[in-house]
Protein backbone atom coordinates (compact mmCIF):
# COMPACT_ATOMS: atom_id res chain seq x y z
CA UNK A 1 0.00 0.00 0.00
CA UNK A 2 1.94 3.11 -1.37
CA UNK A 3 0.00 5.66 1.39
CA UNK A 4 0.59 3.31 4.69
CA UNK A 5 3.70 3.25 6.56
CA UNK A 6 6.03 1.38 5.82
CA UNK A 7 9.86 0.11 7.20
CA UNK A 8 12.28 2.56 5.94
CA UNK A 9 16.23 2.39 4.81
CA UNK A 10 17.26 5.43 6.76
CA UNK A 11 21.13 6.31 7.74
CA UNK A 12 22.60 8.31 10.54
CA UNK A 13 25.43 10.23 9.24
CA UNK A 14 28.19 11.82 11.08
CA UNK A 15 28.13 16.18 11.29
CA UNK A 16 31.20 16.82 13.50
CA UNK A 17 31.05 16.23 17.09
CA UNK A 18 27.75 18.36 18.04
CA UNK A 19 25.18 17.19 15.06
CA UNK A 20 24.15 14.21 13.35
CA UNK A 21 22.59 13.94 10.11
CA UNK A 22 19.56 11.68 9.52
CA UNK A 23 18.90 10.69 6.31
CA UNK A 24 15.33 9.14 5.35
CA UNK A 25 13.88 7.78 2.02
CA UNK A 26 11.33 10.34 1.13
CA UNK A 27 10.37 13.63 2.22
CA UNK A 28 7.36 12.60 4.45
CA UNK A 29 9.80 10.34 6.62
CA UNK A 30 11.89 13.15 7.12
CA UNK A 31 8.79 15.41 8.11
CA UNK A 32 7.41 12.98 10.21
CA UNK A 33 10.74 12.28 11.91
CA UNK A 34 11.04 16.29 12.73
CA UNK A 35 7.45 16.10 14.09
CA UNK A 36 8.62 13.51 16.77
CA UNK A 37 11.82 15.08 17.98
CA UNK A 38 9.84 18.62 18.48
CA UNK A 39 7.85 16.27 20.47
CA UNK A 40 10.29 14.66 22.53
CA UNK A 41 11.69 17.97 22.77
CA UNK A 42 8.89 19.42 24.28
CA UNK A 43 8.56 16.91 26.75
CA UNK A 44 12.18 17.46 27.57
CA UNK A 45 14.24 14.47 28.47
CA UNK A 46 17.51 13.15 28.05
CA UNK A 47 19.74 13.62 25.56
CA UNK A 48 16.25 15.42 23.69
CA UNK A 49 16.94 18.08 26.43
CA UNK A 50 20.05 18.57 24.56
CA UNK A 51 19.41 19.31 21.26
CA UNK A 52 19.39 22.99 20.46
CA UNK A 53 18.71 23.24 16.85
CA UNK A 54 16.87 20.58 14.19
CA UNK A 55 16.63 21.17 10.23
CA UNK A 56 14.77 19.56 8.11
CA UNK A 57 15.83 18.82 4.30
CA UNK A 58 14.18 17.36 1.20
CA UNK A 59 15.16 13.95 3.17
CA UNK A 60 17.17 14.75 5.85
CA UNK A 61 16.93 15.87 9.34
CA UNK A 62 19.96 17.54 10.88
CA UNK A 63 20.26 17.55 15.07
CA UNK A 64 21.91 20.07 16.34
CA UNK A 65 23.47 19.01 20.06
CA UNK A 66 24.46 21.52 22.82
CA UNK A 67 27.74 18.82 23.96
CA UNK A 68 29.71 16.20 21.95
CA UNK A 69 28.62 13.77 24.90
CA UNK A 70 24.56 14.24 23.92
CA UNK A 71 25.62 13.09 19.98
CA UNK A 72 26.47 9.35 21.52
CA UNK A 73 23.09 8.82 23.36
CA UNK A 74 20.95 10.66 20.36
CA UNK A 75 22.46 8.20 17.75
CA UNK A 76 20.91 4.51 18.56
CA UNK A 77 17.32 6.81 19.41
CA UNK A 78 17.21 8.50 16.31
CA UNK A 79 18.13 5.48 14.00
CA UNK A 80 15.84 3.54 15.83
CA UNK A 81 13.00 6.71 15.45
CA UNK A 82 13.82 6.74 11.56
CA UNK A 83 13.41 3.31 11.03
CA UNK A 84 9.92 2.76 12.79
CA UNK A 85 8.16 5.34 10.50
CA UNK A 86 4.15 6.09 12.03
CA UNK A 87 1.16 6.98 10.11
CA UNK A 88 1.41 10.65 10.47
CA UNK A 89 4.70 10.38 7.94
CA UNK A 90 2.13 8.84 5.37
CA UNK A 91 0.59 10.61 2.96
CA UNK A 92 -2.52 9.30 4.57
CA UNK A 93 -1.44 10.64 7.83
CA UNK A 94 -1.51 13.89 6.07
CA UNK A 95 -5.39 13.14 5.22
CA UNK A 96 -6.26 12.08 8.62
CA UNK A 97 -4.53 15.09 9.62
CA UNK A 98 -2.47 14.70 13.30
CA UNK A 99 -0.82 17.96 13.27
CA UNK A 100 -2.37 21.66 13.96
CA UNK A 101 -4.03 22.86 10.48
CA UNK A 102 -3.44 26.51 8.83
CA UNK A 103 -6.20 27.67 6.28
CA UNK A 104 -4.74 29.97 4.21
CA UNK A 105 -7.05 32.40 1.79
CA UNK A 106 -5.95 32.83 -2.01
CA UNK A 107 -7.01 35.17 -4.77
CA UNK A 108 -6.01 33.07 -7.42
CA UNK A 109 -4.77 35.38 -9.76
CA UNK A 110 -0.86 34.79 -10.43
CA UNK A 111 0.81 35.59 -13.25
CA UNK A 112 1.71 32.23 -14.09
CA UNK A 113 -2.03 30.68 -13.32
CA UNK A 114 -2.32 30.08 -17.64
CA UNK A 115 1.04 28.82 -18.17
CA UNK A 116 -0.14 26.33 -15.12
CA UNK A 117 -3.28 25.50 -16.20
CA UNK A 118 -1.41 24.97 -19.81
CA UNK A 119 0.95 22.76 -18.85
CA UNK A 120 -1.14 20.57 -16.16
CA UNK A 121 -3.65 20.23 -18.83
CA UNK A 122 -6.21 21.44 -16.82
CA UNK A 123 -8.77 24.36 -16.90
CA UNK A 124 -7.77 27.85 -14.24
CA UNK A 125 -11.04 26.60 -11.94
CA UNK A 126 -9.69 23.07 -12.17
CA UNK A 127 -6.05 23.92 -10.86
CA UNK A 128 -7.97 26.37 -8.27
CA UNK A 129 -9.70 23.07 -7.35
CA UNK A 130 -6.68 20.81 -7.22
CA UNK A 131 -4.81 23.37 -4.82
CA UNK A 132 -7.57 23.78 -2.62
CA UNK A 133 -8.99 20.32 -2.75
CA UNK A 134 -6.10 18.60 -0.51
CA UNK A 135 -4.26 19.24 2.55
CA UNK A 136 -0.90 19.88 2.41
CA UNK A 137 1.64 19.64 4.92
CA UNK A 138 5.11 21.68 5.51
CA UNK A 139 7.84 19.04 4.52
CA UNK A 140 10.75 21.07 4.96
CA UNK A 141 12.26 24.57 5.30
CA UNK A 142 15.00 26.64 3.42
CA UNK A 143 15.73 29.36 1.08
CA UNK A 144 14.75 31.96 3.02
CA UNK A 145 13.25 32.66 6.83
CA UNK A 146 9.93 31.30 6.95
CA UNK A 147 10.21 29.45 3.65
CA UNK A 148 8.28 26.44 4.21
CA UNK A 149 8.09 23.64 1.22
CA UNK A 150 4.44 22.05 1.65
CA UNK A 151 4.02 18.52 0.00
CA UNK A 152 1.20 15.91 -0.54
CA UNK A 153 -0.73 17.99 -3.01
CA UNK A 154 -2.59 16.78 -5.71
CA UNK A 155 -0.07 15.33 -8.32
CA UNK A 156 -1.64 17.11 -11.41
CA UNK A 157 -0.36 20.08 -9.97
CA UNK A 158 3.20 18.75 -10.58
CA UNK A 159 4.77 21.77 -12.65
CA UNK A 160 8.32 22.76 -13.10
CA UNK A 161 9.95 25.71 -12.66
CA UNK A 162 10.63 28.70 -14.42
CA UNK A 163 13.29 28.67 -17.17
CA UNK A 164 14.08 32.11 -15.84
CA UNK A 165 13.90 33.16 -11.90
CA UNK A 166 12.08 36.91 -11.43
CA UNK A 167 14.28 38.96 -9.44
CA UNK A 168 11.55 39.92 -7.73
CA UNK A 169 8.40 37.96 -5.88
CA UNK A 170 5.81 39.86 -3.59
CA UNK A 171 5.68 38.85 -0.01
CA UNK A 172 2.42 36.71 -0.41
CA UNK A 173 2.44 34.81 -3.25
CA UNK A 174 1.53 31.14 -3.45
CA UNK A 175 3.55 29.30 -6.25
CA UNK A 176 4.03 25.74 -7.00
CA UNK A 177 7.18 23.75 -8.56
CA UNK A 178 8.01 20.43 -8.85
CA UNK A 179 5.82 17.89 -6.34
CA UNK A 180 5.69 21.75 -4.04
CA UNK A 181 3.77 24.32 -3.33
CA UNK A 182 5.03 27.77 -1.12
CA UNK A 183 4.19 31.35 -0.03
CA UNK A 184 6.66 33.18 0.03
CA UNK A 185 7.16 34.64 3.60
CA UNK A 186 8.96 37.94 1.98
CA UNK A 187 9.59 40.24 -0.82
CA UNK A 188 12.65 37.84 -2.47
CA UNK A 189 14.04 36.80 -6.28
CA UNK A 190 11.94 33.65 -7.29
CA UNK A 191 12.19 31.24 -10.22
CA UNK A 192 8.78 29.20 -8.81
CA UNK A 193 5.62 29.40 -10.63
CA UNK A 194 2.90 32.24 -9.22
CA UNK A 195 -1.07 31.05 -9.07
CA UNK A 196 -1.66 33.57 -6.42
CA UNK A 197 -1.43 35.51 -3.44
CA UNK A 198 -2.43 35.53 0.27
CA UNK A 199 -2.80 38.75 3.16
CA UNK A 200 -2.15 36.19 5.70
CA UNK A 201 1.44 37.11 7.34
CA UNK A 202 3.47 34.21 7.03
CA UNK A 203 6.33 36.06 9.24
CA UNK A 204 6.78 38.14 11.32
CA UNK A 205 9.86 39.00 13.78
CA UNK A 206 7.81 40.16 16.35
CA UNK A 207 6.48 37.01 17.11
CA UNK A 208 7.73 34.12 18.09
CA UNK A 209 8.14 31.64 16.45
CA UNK A 210 8.39 34.07 13.47
CA UNK A 211 7.19 31.46 11.04
CA UNK A 212 3.66 30.50 10.58
CA UNK A 213 4.40 27.25 8.85
CA UNK A 214 6.71 24.54 10.16
CA UNK A 215 7.61 21.54 9.80
CA UNK A 216 4.90 18.54 10.35
CA UNK A 217 1.97 21.47 9.75
CA UNK A 218 -0.85 20.55 7.40
CA UNK A 219 -1.65 23.23 5.42
CA UNK A 220 -5.22 24.01 3.79
CA UNK A 221 -5.54 26.55 0.89
CA UNK A 222 -9.04 28.45 0.59
CA UNK A 223 -10.22 30.39 -2.76
CA UNK A 224 -11.10 33.73 -0.88
CA UNK A 225 -12.46 35.03 -5.01
CA UNK A 226 -11.55 37.88 -6.51
CA UNK A 227 -9.02 38.82 -9.20
CA UNK A 228 -6.63 41.09 -7.86
CA UNK B 1 21.35 62.06 26.96
CA UNK B 2 21.42 58.91 25.88
CA UNK B 3 23.90 56.64 28.01
CA UNK B 4 25.59 55.24 25.39
CA UNK B 5 29.16 54.99 22.98
CA UNK B 6 28.96 57.18 20.43
CA UNK B 7 30.51 55.79 17.37
CA UNK B 8 33.13 58.53 15.35
CA UNK B 9 34.75 55.59 13.65
CA UNK B 10 33.80 52.03 12.65
CA UNK B 11 36.56 50.68 11.03
CA UNK B 12 35.89 47.94 7.82
CA UNK B 13 33.13 46.31 10.22
CA UNK B 14 31.72 46.76 13.20
CA UNK B 15 28.68 44.11 14.67
CA UNK B 16 26.71 44.12 17.53
CA UNK B 17 26.96 40.24 18.30
CA UNK B 18 26.17 38.39 21.61
CA UNK B 19 25.05 34.33 21.90
CA UNK B 20 22.73 34.66 18.84
CA UNK B 21 19.66 32.71 17.96
CA UNK B 22 19.70 29.03 18.83
CA UNK B 23 16.59 27.01 18.44
CA UNK B 24 15.22 28.82 15.39
CA UNK B 25 16.94 27.02 12.25
CA UNK B 26 13.85 24.99 12.19
CA UNK B 27 12.09 28.03 10.28
CA UNK B 28 15.55 29.35 8.39
CA UNK B 29 17.06 31.39 10.91
CA UNK B 30 20.07 30.87 12.08
CA UNK B 31 22.44 31.07 15.16
CA UNK B 32 24.24 34.16 14.00
CA UNK B 33 26.35 35.76 16.76
CA UNK B 34 29.71 36.60 17.98
CA UNK B 35 32.04 34.20 15.40
CA UNK B 36 34.52 34.07 18.12
CA UNK B 37 32.80 32.84 21.16
CA UNK B 38 35.13 31.90 23.66
CA UNK B 39 36.89 35.47 23.08
CA UNK B 40 32.99 36.74 23.07
CA UNK B 41 32.43 35.11 26.48
CA UNK B 42 35.78 35.97 27.85
CA UNK B 43 34.49 39.22 27.66
CA UNK B 44 31.61 39.20 29.80
CA UNK B 45 33.35 36.90 31.99
CA UNK B 46 36.01 39.47 32.47
CA UNK B 47 33.67 42.43 33.55
CA UNK B 48 31.42 40.06 35.83
CA UNK B 49 28.48 40.22 33.68
CA UNK B 50 25.49 37.70 33.30
CA UNK B 51 26.47 36.13 30.37
CA UNK B 52 24.39 36.76 27.00
CA UNK B 53 24.97 40.58 27.00
CA UNK B 54 26.01 42.25 23.76
CA UNK B 55 28.96 43.37 22.57
CA UNK B 56 30.68 44.71 19.41
CA UNK B 57 32.82 42.52 17.05
CA UNK B 58 35.32 44.98 15.80
CA UNK B 59 36.73 43.66 12.40
CA UNK B 60 40.94 44.78 11.75
CA UNK B 61 40.47 47.08 14.44
CA UNK B 62 39.48 50.58 13.34
CA UNK B 63 36.71 51.52 16.23
CA UNK B 64 36.44 54.96 18.26
CA UNK B 65 33.95 55.89 20.14
CA UNK B 66 33.33 58.60 22.94
CA UNK B 67 31.86 57.86 25.99
CA UNK B 68 28.64 59.32 26.96
CA UNK B 69 28.66 58.00 30.52
CA UNK B 70 31.47 56.29 32.34
CA UNK B 71 32.08 52.70 31.81
CA UNK B 72 34.15 49.73 33.00
CA UNK B 73 34.79 48.10 29.42
CA UNK B 74 37.08 45.22 27.95
CA UNK B 75 38.61 44.56 24.70
CA UNK B 76 39.73 40.61 23.92
CA UNK B 77 39.73 38.57 20.86
CA UNK B 78 41.90 40.08 18.25
CA UNK B 79 44.35 42.17 20.26
CA UNK B 80 43.80 45.68 18.72
CA UNK B 81 46.19 47.81 20.67
CA UNK B 82 43.41 50.00 22.64
CA UNK B 83 44.02 53.53 23.40
CA UNK B 84 41.85 55.73 25.85
CA UNK B 85 42.37 59.57 25.14
CA UNK B 86 45.76 58.78 23.30
CA UNK B 87 46.75 56.46 26.28
CA UNK B 88 47.72 52.50 25.70
CA UNK B 89 45.25 50.53 27.74
CA UNK B 90 45.68 46.50 28.30
CA UNK B 91 44.25 43.92 25.96
CA UNK B 92 41.23 41.53 28.23
CA UNK B 93 41.97 43.53 31.17
CA UNK B 94 39.34 45.69 32.44
CA UNK B 95 39.04 48.89 32.50
CA UNK B 96 37.26 52.34 32.94
CA UNK B 97 36.55 54.58 30.23
CA UNK B 98 35.58 57.84 31.95
CA UNK B 99 32.52 60.02 30.64
CA UNK B 100 33.62 62.11 27.11
CA UNK B 101 36.55 59.86 27.25
CA UNK B 102 37.74 58.69 23.59
CA UNK B 103 38.46 54.71 22.99
CA UNK B 104 40.58 53.72 19.94
CA UNK B 105 40.99 50.53 18.48
CA UNK B 106 43.92 50.28 16.56
CA UNK B 107 44.66 47.20 13.67
CA UNK B 108 45.70 43.94 15.70
CA UNK B 109 48.68 42.56 14.91
CA UNK B 110 47.44 39.30 14.73
CA UNK B 111 43.74 37.79 14.58
CA UNK B 112 40.74 39.21 12.81
CA UNK B 113 37.81 40.04 15.37
CA UNK B 114 38.16 42.26 18.44
CA UNK B 115 35.24 41.99 20.98
CA UNK B 116 34.52 44.81 22.99
CA UNK B 117 32.26 45.09 25.82
CA UNK B 118 30.49 47.23 28.38
CA UNK B 119 29.49 46.85 31.26
CA UNK B 120 25.56 46.87 31.19
CA UNK B 121 25.70 45.55 27.51
CA UNK B 122 24.65 46.69 24.25
CA UNK B 123 21.37 47.71 24.65
CA UNK B 124 19.76 47.72 21.38
CA UNK B 125 16.37 46.23 20.57
CA UNK B 126 16.80 42.37 20.48
CA UNK B 127 14.80 40.27 17.69
CA UNK B 128 14.15 36.88 18.22
CA UNK B 129 15.91 37.42 21.91
CA UNK B 130 19.22 38.60 20.48
CA UNK B 131 21.09 41.24 19.79
CA UNK B 132 23.23 40.12 16.76
CA UNK B 133 23.27 41.11 13.50
CA UNK B 134 23.04 38.63 11.30
CA UNK B 135 24.56 39.38 7.90
CA UNK B 136 23.29 36.72 5.65
CA UNK B 137 19.54 37.01 6.75
CA UNK B 138 19.75 41.07 7.87
CA UNK B 139 18.29 39.93 11.37
CA UNK B 140 19.23 41.92 13.76
CA UNK B 141 21.08 45.35 14.43
CA UNK B 142 22.44 46.98 11.58
CA UNK B 143 26.52 47.30 11.11
CA UNK B 144 27.60 49.85 13.79
CA UNK B 145 27.60 53.38 12.09
CA UNK B 146 29.66 56.25 12.39
CA UNK B 147 27.02 59.12 14.54
CA UNK B 148 25.18 56.06 16.14
CA UNK B 149 25.14 55.76 19.99
CA UNK B 150 24.87 52.45 21.22
CA UNK B 151 22.70 52.61 24.33
CA UNK B 152 24.36 50.80 27.06
CA UNK B 153 22.31 48.83 29.80
CA UNK B 154 21.91 49.23 33.65
CA UNK B 155 24.65 46.77 35.33
CA UNK B 156 24.01 44.53 37.36
CA UNK B 157 25.45 43.50 40.81
CA UNK B 158 29.04 42.95 41.63
CA UNK B 159 31.82 43.88 38.68
CA UNK B 160 35.14 42.30 37.65
CA UNK B 161 37.08 40.23 39.83
CA UNK B 162 40.56 39.61 37.91
CA UNK B 163 42.48 42.54 36.87
CA UNK B 164 43.17 40.69 32.83
CA UNK B 165 42.83 37.31 31.80
CA UNK B 166 46.57 35.36 30.45
CA UNK B 167 44.54 34.88 27.08
CA UNK B 168 46.76 34.21 24.21
CA UNK B 169 46.39 36.02 21.12
CA UNK B 170 44.96 34.33 17.95
CA UNK B 171 48.21 32.51 15.53
CA UNK B 172 49.97 34.39 13.43
CA UNK B 173 51.45 32.43 10.39
CA UNK B 174 50.17 28.81 9.57
CA UNK B 175 46.79 27.82 11.54
CA UNK B 176 46.31 24.51 11.98
CA UNK B 177 42.64 23.28 12.10
CA UNK B 178 41.19 19.79 12.88
CA UNK B 179 38.45 18.04 10.99
CA UNK B 180 36.11 15.32 11.52
CA UNK B 181 33.89 13.55 9.08
CA UNK B 182 31.04 15.58 8.09
CA UNK B 183 27.94 13.42 6.60
CA UNK B 184 28.88 13.70 2.91
CA UNK B 185 32.43 12.78 3.03
CA UNK B 186 31.85 9.87 0.64
CA UNK B 187 31.88 12.41 -2.14
CA UNK B 188 35.71 13.56 -1.61
CA UNK B 189 37.39 11.24 -4.32
CA UNK B 190 40.35 11.11 -1.70
CA UNK B 191 39.45 12.74 2.09
CA UNK B 192 43.28 13.50 2.19
CA UNK B 193 43.39 15.79 -1.03
CA UNK B 194 41.86 18.35 2.06
CA UNK B 195 45.13 17.85 4.32
CA UNK B 196 47.99 17.40 1.98
CA UNK B 197 47.19 21.02 0.22
CA UNK B 198 48.27 24.09 1.73
CA UNK B 199 45.13 26.44 1.75
CA UNK B 200 45.03 30.32 1.61
CA UNK B 201 42.02 31.92 3.57
CA UNK B 202 40.53 33.90 0.37
CA UNK B 203 39.83 37.72 0.67
CA UNK B 204 35.99 36.52 0.04
CA UNK B 205 35.47 35.38 3.45
CA UNK B 206 33.06 36.63 6.06
CA UNK B 207 31.09 35.74 8.92
CA UNK B 208 29.33 33.45 6.30
CA UNK B 209 32.49 31.33 6.01
CA UNK B 210 35.93 31.39 5.70
CA UNK B 211 36.94 30.30 1.98
CA UNK B 212 39.64 28.79 1.33
CA UNK B 213 41.74 28.89 -1.97
CA UNK B 214 44.49 25.89 -3.09
CA UNK B 215 44.54 22.87 -4.98
CA UNK B 216 41.06 22.09 -5.91
CA UNK B 217 39.49 19.14 -4.11
CA UNK B 218 37.79 16.89 -6.78
CA UNK B 219 34.42 14.43 -6.23
CA UNK B 220 34.43 10.97 -6.34
CA UNK B 221 33.34 10.07 -9.79
CA UNK B 222 29.79 8.43 -8.74
CA UNK B 223 29.04 11.42 -7.08
CA UNK B 224 30.82 13.76 -10.02
CA UNK B 225 27.66 15.06 -11.84
CA UNK B 226 24.75 14.66 -8.62
CA UNK B 227 22.85 17.30 -6.87
CA UNK B 228 22.07 17.14 -3.58
CA UNK B 229 19.51 17.94 -2.52
CA UNK B 230 19.03 20.58 -0.08
CA UNK B 231 20.00 19.83 3.98
CA UNK B 232 20.60 21.37 7.33
CA UNK B 233 24.08 22.20 7.42
CA UNK B 234 26.12 22.83 10.61
CA UNK B 235 28.66 25.91 12.28
CA UNK B 236 32.31 24.89 11.10
CA UNK B 237 31.10 22.67 8.08
CA UNK B 238 33.05 22.37 5.29
CA UNK B 239 31.63 22.16 2.39
CA UNK B 240 33.13 21.93 -0.89
CA UNK B 241 31.65 23.63 -4.20
CA UNK B 242 31.52 22.22 -7.78
CA UNK B 243 34.68 24.38 -7.98
CA UNK B 244 36.74 22.12 -5.55
CA UNK B 245 37.78 25.10 -3.27
CA UNK B 246 36.51 24.33 0.51
CA UNK B 247 33.93 27.02 2.44
CA UNK B 248 34.57 26.45 6.16
CA UNK B 249 30.88 27.76 7.89
CA UNK B 250 31.18 30.84 10.57
CA UNK B 251 28.83 32.19 12.38
CA UNK B 252 26.42 33.58 9.84
CA UNK B 253 26.37 30.11 7.52
CA UNK B 254 23.22 29.38 5.65
CA UNK B 255 20.98 27.26 7.57
CA UNK B 256 20.47 25.03 5.01
CA UNK B 257 23.28 24.28 2.00
CA UNK B 258 22.92 22.28 -1.69
CA UNK B 259 26.61 21.38 -1.46
CA UNK B 260 27.70 18.34 0.06
CA UNK B 261 29.46 18.73 3.29
CA UNK B 262 32.72 16.55 3.82
CA UNK B 263 33.90 17.12 7.23
CA UNK B 264 33.46 19.53 10.34
CA UNK B 265 35.97 21.86 11.98
CA UNK B 266 36.24 20.31 15.63
CA UNK B 267 34.01 22.87 17.97
CA UNK B 268 37.04 23.87 19.62
CA UNK B 269 38.13 25.17 16.16
CA UNK B 270 35.97 27.25 15.20
CA UNK B 271 36.47 30.08 16.91
CA UNK B 272 40.29 29.84 15.82
CA UNK B 273 38.92 29.55 12.67
CA UNK B 274 37.16 32.68 12.59
CA UNK B 275 40.09 34.78 13.42
CA UNK B 276 42.11 33.83 10.31
CA UNK B 277 42.90 37.08 8.39
CA UNK B 278 42.61 36.79 4.66
CA UNK B 279 45.98 36.13 3.13
CA UNK B 280 46.89 33.61 6.18
CA UNK B 281 47.76 30.14 5.54
CA UNK B 282 45.49 27.32 6.95
CA UNK B 283 46.74 23.58 7.00
CA UNK B 284 44.14 20.89 7.75
CA UNK B 285 44.47 17.67 9.46
CA UNK B 286 41.99 14.65 9.99
CA UNK B 287 41.16 13.86 13.55
CA UNK B 288 42.14 10.57 12.97
CA UNK B 289 44.27 9.59 9.75
CA UNK B 290 42.19 8.81 6.97
CA UNK B 291 42.12 5.47 4.89
CA UNK B 292 43.91 4.78 1.76
CA UNK B 293 41.26 5.07 -0.93
CA UNK B 294 43.46 2.51 -3.17
CA UNK B 295 43.52 0.23 -0.21
CA UNK B 296 40.18 -0.42 1.27
CA UNK B 297 41.46 -2.79 3.43
CA UNK B 298 43.69 -0.96 5.05
CA UNK B 299 43.36 -0.05 8.67
CA UNK B 300 42.73 3.10 10.18
CA UNK B 301 38.80 2.97 7.99
CA UNK B 302 36.87 2.24 11.66
CA UNK B 303 36.47 6.47 11.28
CA UNK B 304 34.64 6.35 8.17
CA UNK B 305 32.36 3.22 8.26
CA UNK B 306 29.27 5.61 9.30
CA UNK B 307 29.93 7.22 6.13
CA UNK B 308 30.68 4.38 4.09
CA UNK B 309 28.53 1.80 4.72
CA UNK B 310 25.37 0.86 2.40
CA UNK B 311 25.94 4.17 -0.14
CA UNK B 312 23.46 4.71 -1.81
CA UNK B 313 23.28 5.84 -5.36
CA UNK B 314 23.18 9.62 -6.05
CA UNK B 315 19.94 11.00 -5.67
CA UNK B 316 17.99 12.65 -8.68
CA UNK B 317 17.43 16.35 -8.72
CA UNK B 318 14.54 17.18 -6.76
CA UNK B 319 12.69 20.18 -6.69
CA UNK B 320 14.68 22.94 -6.14
CA UNK B 321 15.25 26.45 -4.94
CA UNK B 322 12.87 28.96 -4.79
CA UNK B 323 14.85 31.34 -5.98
Amino acid sequence: MASGPEPSAARVLPCGDTALLVELSTTLAAAGLAGRIADLQTDGWAPWDGVIDVVTGERTVLVVAQHPRAVAALRPLLLDLACTPTVSDSAEGVRVGLAHLVEIPVVYAGADLLLVAAHTGLSVAQVIAAHTGTEWKVGFTGFAPGFAYLIGGDPRLVVPRRAEPRPRVTAGSVALAGPYSGVYPTESPGGWQLIGHTDLPLWDLQRDPPAVLRPGMRVRFRDAGGTS
Amino acid sequence: MIRGLEVLATGPLALVEDRGRPGYAAVGVGRSGAADRAAYLLAGRLLGEPVGRAAVEVTLGGLVVQARGSFTIVVTGAPAPAMIDGRPVGHAAPVHLPDGATLALGMPPTGLRSYLAVRGGIDLEPVLGSRSSDTLSGIGPAPVAVGQVLPIGQPGPGGPTLDVAPVGAPEGGTVELTLLPGPRLAWLADPRALTTASWTVSGHSDRVGMRLAGSPVRRARRWADAELPSEGVVLGGVQVPADGQPIVFLADHPVTGGYPVVAVLRTADVDRAAQCRPGQSVRLRWAVTPPDPEQPGAPGGMWLSDTLQSLPQPAPQLGASPN
